[in-house]
């Protein structure tokens, strides 16, 4: 460093967006226009189908394909979302997780058809089955079959694609489910020990090369806004996993220790009220992961202002990537070695979360370790219960969101002046041609291949022996996705998780007000009871296959505290199995959860089946993330009321549902 | 429902259609005054139903988190595939403060909605103490007239499950591996002995060995502490295990419950009857207390009427409903 003021740079974290929608035509062009803005790297969004296994000819892929991310359902649709881009070049992050062994085929198949050496190849898969059972609800097998794909990719990754980044343990999706940071860091932690004794356990890798499988771990965590906290959060990650890889698996390389890990900042705490206060929050949750240089993030993605609204426009996603440009090349940042070290105050808190976070560890281990506590369902009870405590501090006005619980009042925005054009909507027709396209490619590859290709991937499934082989075989034979998995399901069966409610209990810790709001609501319902001779039944159902069930489960919990029964079957029930159990109930009123986008197409869908199974005057109410003109469209399809992210007060909600049953007593 | 149409109600849950029994259950479940003459009716109408007669009621029972929802799950595909239809009775606990209840069973369960052989209901216990909700009596009778096979799913260990007994003609126990607490309530005759003991997640060969052979032990020490069989004679409780998420063991369990229901053949009338004097007794002794009971007679003298009663046709319902009549007037006239 001289003293004219010209220092070294260090070289700043790779930039992404979480991208794709619609189609592999219309993801590329948005890649690569992505790209041409500055992004460094890319980050691919797939939609449900893809990320469940079932293709768009499925009947549980209605209303879904192309929603939250690009439909990719064999190499065809690789190779067109890749069009112009390099893969030799490029470092590609695929949000992937059940099918991430199949994902990761068909690139490195793409990769050869454009005769890339697959050792070059850099990027990630996700490939984090177990918080799926916990938050995100894209699992599809039972534990045991999860976690060997886990390690079928890792073992084949640090062989034939060593630059790769085989996992990314996520503890991003433990936060949005409620954790805390302690929770955060021990649960993203024991998960990461469960994967690397599973992979030890397999005998693949030699003793001596254990090292290069440790180093190759990396991590995908969330940055909330009590960013102090986070930034020590993030420290604390640093020393502990140098502690396990040393003390647990005797890697004495401290390259091969060091916390390697991407964030997207917190996509929960952005509002629907005032959205452009968004910005303000993701540029300040951006800093608790950049500021540090020794627990500084390899890659940053920022989620977009409008994100509480509906789909962002490409417009939305560069206010972002543009965030992060002017942080690391206008200002100073990178210019300095570790601005916390030595801070009495920043080591003090990390050192707490330290020592609460390897308690909770310990605990884990004590029963059995990640996997296990996520059966017996400990971890998610855990979770459930966090999140009841932080919306309960919400919606008490203990903990302040600005322009929700405090400071509402405010000039209207310009930004949301048309809100139906500030958000991006995916054209319905995609889910036709998606399957249009679909029946052409079966029709047109060698169909005995790809029956050879599957005969080939049945037997190894029964096997012991990697499935990576035979699957980028699979790719290459033109097998679809929806055949990939369909095949696995068969061999071996698909996994229900815990839904962590039934057994949750929530430290009550009301009083004053809200207790006399929920004693209110308490006596509403049993006068209500008197007069129906039943308690009010709700059924709490999440048709589709969006997975984030945690605004379900805390409609759930608040139901049953109020006193309703409720009955909740946990995520991806079909409209036929809702309507199905509400006749087999005797409910008294339905609630819909759906954040992937597809309301329009499944909520209706209900409301029809009701009034054929004869349960027309049974009430439906829908929550989502639903834009007005949408709630207007389900309203007039029969919805009695629409709910969205604004609506944070639950007792206000609880009240509306005693209402609705109430009226429809009366009526009869 | 109107009074005029439950007979015909009646006959359409016995045909098993969806809709009826999901009335007849709404109905069973009504705790209104008014509601109770036309519940008798509908019991009544069921109780002699071919498949109430015929069929097999099983009382599922263990201590939280051993799998139950998964195993009646298993349970239940196995039965279809056998061609036998099947009714869910899954009893959750409810939160005593609020009365509310959670009732998350189904989740674990995966079923065609289109199969009119599975039929599934969740109650919560609305915090009655016995466990056993207030409908659930009912409620396997109206199932009873409409599938082949009824199973009462309840969550606990110890005294406060007893009542199971009175409701189920087969009782199953499920514990997992390493349930230290059910190997010391069946050593120390806390418990009762269950027809059927089932280890649960047996995936670890091992393990389950050694659980299969400390049950059989404790199963010794109870006997010869003098707790002697389980409800029938000659019956000796076999220990099945059962991996329900790999679906092992579900075979061999069907095959030995259908054993007992066999071997139940003889006594299995006396057992539905002991079951139902105890209902009526129950429902009426909680309505009137320990007075009422003994205002009539006492705990022996009430039995040996119910007993009498119900052999003459009267149903568990109406006969409460008539000691209570007399209770009440006794009341009256001595006031």
């Amino acid at each position: 460093m001289a003293d004219d003021g010209k220092r070294e740079r260090d070289r700043p974290w790779i930039m992404r967006t979480y991208s794709g929608h619609s189609t592999a035509a219309a993801s590329n062009e948005l890649y690569r226009t992505n790209l041409g803005k500055g992004q460094t790297g890319l980050s691919v969004a797939f939609d449900l189908p893809t990320q469940t296994g079932y293709d768009a000819d499925d009947p549980l892929a209605r209303g879904e394909v192309g929603k939250v991310g690009v439909p990719i359902s064999h190499i065809g649709d690789m190779r067109r979302l890749f069009d112009g881009i390099p893969l030799d070049q490029m470092n590609t992050s695929m949000t992937i997780n059940a099918t991430a062994v199949w994902l990761l085929s068909l690139y490195i198949a793409t990769a050869e058809d454009q005769g890339v050496d697959t050792h070059v190849l850099r990027g990630t898969t996700q490939n984090d089955i177990i918080k799926e059972y916990l938050s995100r609800g894209t699992h599809i097998f039972p534990p045991a079959a999860s976690m060997r794909l886990i390690t079928d990719l890792i073992t084949y990754t640090v062989e034939e694609v060593p630059k790769w980044n085989p996992i990314n343990i996520c503890s991003y999706h433990l936060q949005e489910a409620g954790a805390t940071p302690t929770q955060e860091l021990a649960y993203a932690l024991v998960t990461a020990i469960g994967v690397l004794d599973a992979v030890k356990e397999t005998g693949r890798v030699p003793e001596a090369e254990f090292g290069n499988v440790v180093a190759r771990i990396s991590f995908f965590v969330n940055a909330g806004i009590r960013f102090v906290e986070e930034l020590c959060k993030m420290r604390a990650f640093v020393e502990l996993w140098d502690r396990i890889a040393r003390e647990r698996y005797g890697v004495t390389d401290a390259k091969q220790r060091r916390f390697r890990y991407g964030v997207q900042v917190n996509s929960l705490g952005l509002t629907e009220q005032q959205p452009e206060n968004n910005m303000i929050r993701i540029v300040l949750e951006m800093l608790a992961v950049t500021l540090s240089k020794d627990a500084r993030a390899r890659a940053v993605q920022l989620p977009a202002w409008n994100e509480a609204l509906g789909l962002p426009r490409p417009w939305d996603q560069q206010w972002s990537l543009r965030a992060q440009q002017i942080l690391a090349y206008e200002t100073d940042l990178l210019e300095y070695a570790d601005l916390f070290k030595g801070s009495e105050v920043v080591e003090a808190r990390t050192q707490e979360l330290v020592e609460s976070a390897w308690t909770e560890v310990q605990e884990v281990l004590s029963r059995g370790g990640a996997v296990e506590a996520v059966e017996s369902g400990y971890i998610k009870q855990k979770l459930v219960e966090s999140n009841a405590a932080r919306l309960r501090a919400i919606e008490a006005g203990d903990q302040i969101v600005v322009g929700v619980n405090k400071y509402v009042e405010g000039a209207p925005s310009p930004l949301t002046e048309n809100l139906d054009d500030a958000i991006l909507t995916v054209d319905p027709q995609v889910d036709a041609d998606q399957r249009a396209a679909l029946k052409v490619w079966k029709a047109e590859r060698d169909e005995s291949a790809a029956q050879k290709a599957l005969a080939e991937l049945e037997r190894c499934a029964k096997s012991n022996e990697n499935m990576m082989q035979p699957s980028i075989a699979a790719a290459h034979a033109g097998v679809t996705t929806g055949e990939w998995a369909g095949l696995l399901r068969r061999v071996w069966g698909e996994y229900r998780a815990p839904t962590g409610v039934a057994g949750a209990s929530v430290k009550a810790n009301v009083s004053g007000r809200a207790a006399e709001v929920i004693e209110g609501l308490r006596g509403r319902l049993h006068e209500l009871e008197a007069r129906m001779g039943r308690r009010a039944k709700l059924l709490v159902g999440k048709p589709g296959l969006d997975g984030h069930s945690n605004g379900a489960e805390q409609i759930a919990i608040k139901a049953r505290d109020v006193g309703f029964d409720v009955v909740y079957e946990g995520i991806r029930v079909s409209p036929e199995q809702i309507v199905a159990s509400a006749l087999e109930e005797g409910v008294h009123l339905i609630g819909l959860s759906i954040l992937s986008g597809s309301h329009l197409a499944l909520v209706p869908e209900v409301v029809e089946r009701l009034r054929e199974a004869g349960l027309g005057d049974v009430p439906v109410v829908a929550g989502g993330i639903i834009p007005e003109a949408d709630a207007e469209r389900l309203r007039a399809a029969g919805v009695a009321a629409v709910y969205t992210p604004k609506d944070f007060e639950l007792d206000t909600i609880m009240s509306d549902l005693i209402d609705l049953v109430d009226r429809e007593h009366a009526a009869e | 429902m109107p009074p005029s149409d439950i007979a015909e109600d009646a006959q359409k849950v016995m045909a098993g259609d969806k809709a009826s029994v999901s009335r007849a259950l709404n109905l069973v479940e009504d705790r209104r005054d008014e509601a109770h003459a036309r519940v008798a009716e509908l019991l009544d109408a069921l109780k002699s139903a071919p498949r109430a007669v015929a069929g097999h009621r099983v009382g599922l029972t263990g201590p939280p988190g051993v799998g139950k929802s998964t195993l009646t799950s298993a349970l239940a595909r196995s039965l279809r595939d056998r061609g036998r239809t099947i009714g869910v009775v899954a009893v959750d606990p409810s939160s005593l403060r609020s009365g509310g209840s959670l009732l998350g069973d189904r989740a674990r369960m995966s079923f065609d909605p289109k199969d009119n052989g599975l039929f599934v209901r969740s109650l919560a216990t609305a915090g009655e103490v016995g466990g056993l909700a207030y409908a659930a009596n009912s409620s396997v009778r109206v199932l009873a007239a409409a599938y082949d096979i009824v199973v009462i799913e309840t969550t606990g260990v110890g005294q406060s499950e007893i009542d199971i007994v009175h409701v189920a003609d087969t009782v199953v126990l499920v514990i997992q591996p390493g349930s230290g607490d059910v190997l010391q309530f069946l050593k120390a005759g806390i418990m009762e002995i269950p027809d059927i003991l089932v280890v649960n997640k047996a995936d670890h060969d091992a393990l389950a060995r050694r659980a299969v052979a400390d049950l059989s032990g404790a199963l010794r020490t109870a006997h010869a502490a003098g707790a002697g069989g389980s409800q029938s004679p000659n019956w000796e409780t076999p220990i099945v295990a059962t991996s329900a998420t790999k679906g092992t063991g579900i075979d061999v369990l069907i095959d030995t419950l259908d054993a007992h229901r066999q071997h139940l053949e003889t006594e299995l009338a006396a057992r539905r009857r002991q079951g139902e004097v105890h209902w009526a007794l129950d429902l009426f002794s909680r309505k009137h207390g320990e007075h009422g009971v003994s205002a009539l007679g006492g705990n022996t003298t009430l039995k040996a009427r119910a007993e009498h009663e119900l052999d003459s046709g009267q149903s568990p319902l109406s006969l409460c409903e008539r000691l209570s009549q007399e209770y009440v007037e006794m009341l009256r006239r001595s006031a």
